[in-house]
C-alpha cells in the first residue's frame, strides 16, 4: 500500500473537508467560554440531570426500533421470498421521504384524545374506552423509529445483498433457517454496516428538535433552545451543545471500541444471483404483513392524512409559487448532496491510503455536525462566514455581505451538517472491497487511475447512490439551517412546513408537506429501481 | 466509468443553474427595503408586497423564529441588508434592544397611533398588533361565573379539569414574567405550581391542540392566546370553547405583541420609519390584525366582527417591554415548577 502515498496527500486532503467543521467548532467553543455560570446553576439542579436521562432513554429506545424494524425487513427483502417481496423492497424505502417532524404532527393531530381515532373509538366503545397516549415517552419513541428505521434498512439491505449468495449458502449448508441464518451469520457479518446506520439514527434522534417538541418531550436539545430563546443566553445553549458533542464523542469512541480491530469485506461481492429463502405458506403471509403494517404506518396512512388536510387548503394556499418552492428545494439537496458525495469520497480514500491516524481523526471531525441541533450548527455557520466576511471588508473595502446571505452559505451548512450522511454509505463501500483485490489489480498492471475507475467505481457504485440519495433526502427535510442562512427568495418547501407549523396551523403545513414528500419520492425510487437492477444483473 | 460520467454531467448541469440563480437574486433595482420577520410569511407577504407597489420599490424579506433573526443580525454587523425587525413577542424585541440591534426612532405617527404601553419609551419598537393571553373554558361543562382570574385555576375545584400549553412557549413565558413584575417570584411560583397539580394531562405542544382537547372533554379549562381561539372558532362555529377575560377586577388580562423596529445599521431607514407609519396606519391596523384574529395596537381601529363579539376587556397595562427583561426568571421559575 505505501506505493499508493507516497506523500501527504491523502492527510491534507482530509483535513481540508475537516476544516469547516473545525471552523465551526471552534465558533462554538468560543461562544460557550461566554456561558453564564448563574444559568449554569440553574440548569445543573433543575435540568440537566433530567434532559440526560430522557435523551438516553430516546435514543436507545429509537435506535433499537430502527434495528429491529430495518435489519429484519432488509433481511426479508434481501434474501428470503414471499408474497409481495419485490415491491415491499422499494417500498418499504418511502417513509425515508417522510420528515420525522411532519410525522410526528400527523401522528399527534390523529391520535391525541381529541384526535379523529380516539374519537371514533369513543364514539364505538363508550365514553369510556381510553386509548394509551400518544403523548408519551413511547409515542415519541414509536414515531421516531419508524421516522429512522429507514437509514438501517437501506445499509442493511446493501450489505445483505452484496454479501452474496455464498453467505446464505453457508448458512443453508450449516443448517441454519431464514431466522437463525440471519441473526448467526448475516447479522454478524454485516455488523459494520448495522452499526454505521445505527449511528446515523442515534445522531438524527440527537440532532432532532421538530418530532420531540411536536411531542413536548424533552431532550437536551430543547434544553439548548430553552438556554436561547428563553434564557436569551446563545452562550450557554452553545455551552449545552458543545457538552452534548463531547458525550456523543464519547458514545461513538466506546462503540468503536467495541468493534474492536475486526476487518469486514465482503466474501465474493455480488458474484452470483443470490438464491432466496423460499417462505412457504403461513410464513410468508407473515411477512407480508409485518411489512403491510410497517409499511402503512410509516407511510401510507400519514401520507393519506396529509392528502386530506392538503386538499383542503389547496384552493387557498396552492399556487404558481409552490414549483418555485420544490425547484429550489431540489436544487439545493442535489447541490449538497453532490458536495458532501464529493467530499465523502476524498475522505474515503484519504483513510484508505494513508493508515495514520489523522485522516481517520478528521473524517470523524467532519461527522460530528450531524450530532449537532441543525440550529446550533447554523449559529456555528453565520458566525463563521460573519468572521470571513468581515475578514474580507477589512482587507478589500466594501460593506456588503460577501458570503452570508448567499447560496454558499447554505451549501456550506448542508456540508458541516450532511458529510456524515454521506461518509458512513462510502466508508461502508470502501470497507467492501478487499485490498487484496487492490493488490491482485496492481500485479495485473493497473495503474493508481485505472484502480478508482475500473475498480473501486464500479464497486463503490452502490455505497455513493445510497450515500447522494440520503443526502438529498435529508436537505430536502432540513429546516434550521435552510432557514437561517437561505438568501433573499430562497424559501423552499421546509421553510414554509415551518412557518405554517409555528402558528399551530398542522393542516395548512400538510400542503408543502405532502409536496416534500412526494418530491422525496423520486430520488428513492429511481435509487431502489437502481439497487434492484443491479442485484438482478449481478 | 459510467457513474463517474453520471457525476459530471450532474455536477456540470447543477453549477450552471446554481450560477443563473445567483445573477437571478442579484438584479435589484431602486434602494429596496429588507425586512427580518419572525411574523410568518403568509400572515405578512401580500402586505409587504402591497408597500412596495405603493412607493415603487422592492421589499424583501426573509423570515424565522426571533432568536436566530436576532444571531443573523448580531453575525452580519453593520454589514447587514435589514432594515426592519419584526417580532411575535415583546421579549425578542427587547432583547434585540438590549444587543444594541435597533435604534431609537422619534415619530409622532407612530406615537399617536400606538399606546404607550405597547411600544418602547425610547422608540427603539413599537407594537403593531396585540394578543390577548387569556381563560379559554368549556362552554358544556364551566359557567362563565366560576371563572375569576388566572391564579384561580390553581383552586381545588379545578383538579384534574385544566390543560396547558407547554412551558417552553414564549407566550407562557411572558405571561409569568408578567406575574413575576405584578406580585414577585414567590407568589408567581405557588400560583405555578398549583396549575401544575390541576392538569387534566401532559401540557400540549400547541395552543391549538390544547383547545381543542378542552372542546372534545379532556379538559374543562385553559389557558390560550385570543387568536388561537379566533381561528379555531371560525372554522368551527359551534365549538363549545368560549374566551373569559382574567384578571379584570385585578392588574387586567396579560397582553403580547407582535411588533417592530429600524435596525441600528439599516441602509434605508427613512423608508423603514415610513414601512411602520404605514403598518400603524388604521387601514393597513385593521388587515394586519385581522389576518391573524389579533386585535390591532392601533387603539383607534376595530379587530375583526368575529373578535369584537368576545367583548371589552381591561388589558394590563404594564409596559410589555419589562416582559423581556423578567423572561429569563419566568424560564427559571418554569423550570423550578416543573412546568413541561
Amino acid at each position: 500500500m505505501d506505493s499508493l502515498n507516497p506523500r501527504a496527500g491523502p492527510a491534507i486532503a482530509a483535513i481540508l473537508v475537516a476544516l469547516p467543521m473545525v471552523a465551526i467548532l471552534a465558533a462554538v467553543v468560543h461562544g460557550a467560554t461566554g456561558a453564564d455560570p448563574a444559568l449554569w446553576a440553574h440548569l445543573s439542579e433543575h435540568v440537566l440531570a433530567r434532559v440526560t436521562v430522557n435523551t438516553a432513554i430516546l435514543v436507545v429506545g429509537v435506535v433499537a426500533i430502527a434495528v429491529a424494524l430495518g435489519t429484519s425487513l432488509a433481511w426479508l427483502t434481501a434474501a428470503c421470498e414471499f408474497p409481495g417481496r419485490g415491491f415491499f423492497s422499494w417500498a418499504l424505502l418511502l417513509p425515508m421521504a417522510m420528515p420525522a417532524y411532519v410525522l410526528a404532527f400527523v401522528a399527534v393531530a390523529t391520535l391525541d384524545y381529541a384526535g379523529a381515532v380516539p374519537v371514533a373509538l369513543r364514539t364505538l366503545l363508550g365514553e369510556g374506552f381510553a386509548m394509551p397516549p400518544i403523548r408519551s415517552t413511547g409515542g415519541v419513541i414509536a414515531v421516531l423509529g419508524l421516522a429512522s428505521y429507514p437509514y438501517v434498512y437501506l445499509m442493511a439491505r446493501g450489505a445483505f445483498l452484496t454479501h452474496g449468495a455464498r453467505v446464505l449458502e453457508a448458512a443453508q449448508s450449516l443448517g441454519f433457517g431464514p431466522w437463525s441464518g440471519l441473526f448467526r451469520v448475516a447479522v454478524p457479518l454485516a455488523r459494520p454496516w448495522l452499526a454505521g446506520g445505527a449511528a446515523l439514527v442515534a445522531m438524527e434522534t440527537l440532532a432532532d428538535f421538530g418530532a420531540v417538541s411536536v411531542f413536548n418531550y424533552d431532550t437536551f436539545t430543547t434544553a439548548i433552545y430553552k438556554a436561547w430563546y428563553g434564557l436569551f443566553s446563545i452562550e450557554t445553549a452553545l455551552g449545552l451543545a458543545l457538552l452534548l458533542l463531547v458525550l456523543v464523542a464519547l458514545a461513538l469512541a466506546a462503540e468503536r471500541l467495541a468493534r474492536g480491530r475486526a476487518r469486514y469485506t465482503a466474501a465474493d461481492a455480488g458474484l452470483r444471483a443470490p438464491a432466496r429463502l423460499a417462505l412457504p405458506g403461513a410464513r410468508g403471509w407473515a411477512a407480508f404483513v409485518y411489512a403491510t403494517v410497517v409499511f402503512a404506518l410509516g407511510f401510507v396512512l400519514p401520507a393519506v392524512v396529509l392528502a386530506r388536510w392538503a386538499l383542503g387548503v389547496a384552493p387557498l394556499d396552492l399556487d404558481v409559487r409552490y414549483i418555485d418552492y420544490t425547484l429550489r428545494t431540489l436544487l439545493l439537496a442535489a447541490m449538497a448532496a453532490v458536495a458532501c458525495l464529493a467530499l465523502a469520497v476524498v475522505l474515503g480514500y484519504a483513510t484508505r491510503f494513508e493508515a495514520g491516524p489523522l485522516p481517520r481523526a478528521a473524517a470523524r471531525v467532519a461527522g460530528l455536525g450531524y450530532a449537532i441541533p441543525g440550529t446550533v450548527l447554523a449559529v456555528g455557520v453565520v458566525t463563521v462566514l460573519g468572521g470571513i466576511d468581515a475578514a474580507w471588508r477589512s482587507v478589500a473595502g466594501g460593506e456588503g455581505l460577501w458570503l452570508q446571505g448567499t447560496v454558499v452559505a447554505l451549501l456550506f451548512g448542508y456540508v458541516a451538517r450532511f458529510l456524515a450522511v454521506a461518509n458512513v454509505p462510502v466508508q461502508g463501500g470502501f470497507a467492501r472491497i478487499r485490498p487484496s483485490l487492490e493488490e491482485a489489480a496492481r500485479s495485473l498492471g493497473l495503474g493508481t487511475r485505472g484502480l478508482v475507475t475500473r475498480l473501486h467505481l464500479p464497486l463503490l457504485g452502490a455505497g455513493l447512490g445510497t450515500a447522494l440519495l440520503l443526502v438529498f433526502v435529508d436537505v430536502m427535510k432540513e429546516m434550521p439551517i435552510t432557514l437561517m442562512t437561505r438568501p433573499f427568495g430562497w424559501d423552499t418547501l421546509a421553510v414554509r412546513v415551518f412557518e405554517m407549523t409555528a402558528e399551530g396551523e398542522w393542516q395548512r403545513a400538510a400542503l408543502p408537506a405532502l409536496v416534500v414528500v412526494a418530491a422525496g419520492l423520486l430520488p428513492v425510487a429511481l435509487l431502489t429501481w437502481r439497487m434492484e437492477r443491479a442485484a438482478r444483473a449481478a | 466509468m459510467t457513474v463517474r460520467n453520471a457525476l459530471g454531467r450532474q455536477a456540470g448541469t447543477l453549477l450552471i443553474v446554481a450560477t443563473l440563480a445567483f445573477s437571478g437574486v442579484a438584479g435589484a433595482e431602486g434602494k429596496p427595503l429588507v425586512v427580518y420577520s419572525a411574523r410568518k410569511y403568509q400572515l405578512v407577504e401580500q402586505l409587504f408586497q402591497e408597500y412596495g407597489r405603493e412607493r415603487g420599490i422592492e421589499v424583501k424579506s426573509v423570515t424565522d423564529d426571533g432568536a436566530p433573526l436576532i444571531q443573523r443580525l448580531m453575525a452580519e454587523g453593520a454589514a447587514s441588508p435589514a432594515d426592519v425587525f419584526i417580532t411575535v413577542d415583546a421579549g425578542d424585541l427587547w432583547r434585540a434592544t438590549e444587543a444594541g440591534l435597533l435604534q431609537p426612532v422619534r415619530s409622532s405617527v407612530l406615537e399617536a397611533a400606538i399606546p404607550a404601553h405597547l411600544r418602547d419609551p425610547d422608540g427603539h419598537w413599537y407594537g403593531l398588533a396585540v394578543r390577548a393571553r387569556t381563560i379559554a373554558y368549556s362552554t358544556a361543562r364551566v359557567k362563565p361565573a366560576e371563572l375569576s382570574t388566572y391564579a384561580a385555576l390553581g383552586d381545588a375545584r379545578w383538579k384534574g379539569r385544566l390543560c396547558l400549553r407547554s412551558g417552553k412557549a414564549v407566550y407562557n413565558q411572558s405571561l409569568v414574567a408578567m406575574f413575576i413584575n405584578d406580585m414577585g417570584e414567590q407568589a408567581t411560583e405557588r400560583m405555578v405550581g398549583a396549575w401544575i397539580a390541576n392538569l387534566a394531562a401532559e401540557p400540549f405542544s400547541n395552543d391549538t391542540l390544547m383547545l381543542k382537547a378542552i372542546a372534545a372533554g379532556q379538559c374543562d379549562v385553559g389557558i390560550t392566546n385570543s387568536y388561537y381561539l379566533g381561528k379555531l372558532q371560525h372554522e368551527q362555529p359551534d365549538l363549545p370553547v368560549q374566551i373569559f377575560w382574567a384578571d379584570q377586577a385585578g392588574e387586567g388580562t396579560h397582553v403580547n405583541i407582535s411588533g417592530g423596529g429600524v435596525t441600528k445599521h439599516a441602509k434605508n431607514r427613512e423608508e423603514a420609519v415610513r414601512f411602520l407609519e404605514w403598518l400603524a396606519s388604521p387601514a393597513i391596523q385593521q388587515r394586519f390584525a385581522a389576518v391573524n384574529f389579533e386585535f390591532p395596537a392601533n387603539a383607534g381601529v376595530d379587530p375583526l366582527p368575529e373578535v369584537k363579539a368576545w367583548g371589552p376587556f381591561k388589558p394590563n397595562e404594564v409596559n410589555v417591554g419589562l416582559i423581556g427583561k423578567a423572561q429569563p426568571a419566568a424560564v427559571m421559575l418554569i423550570d423550578r415548577a416543573g412546568w413541561r
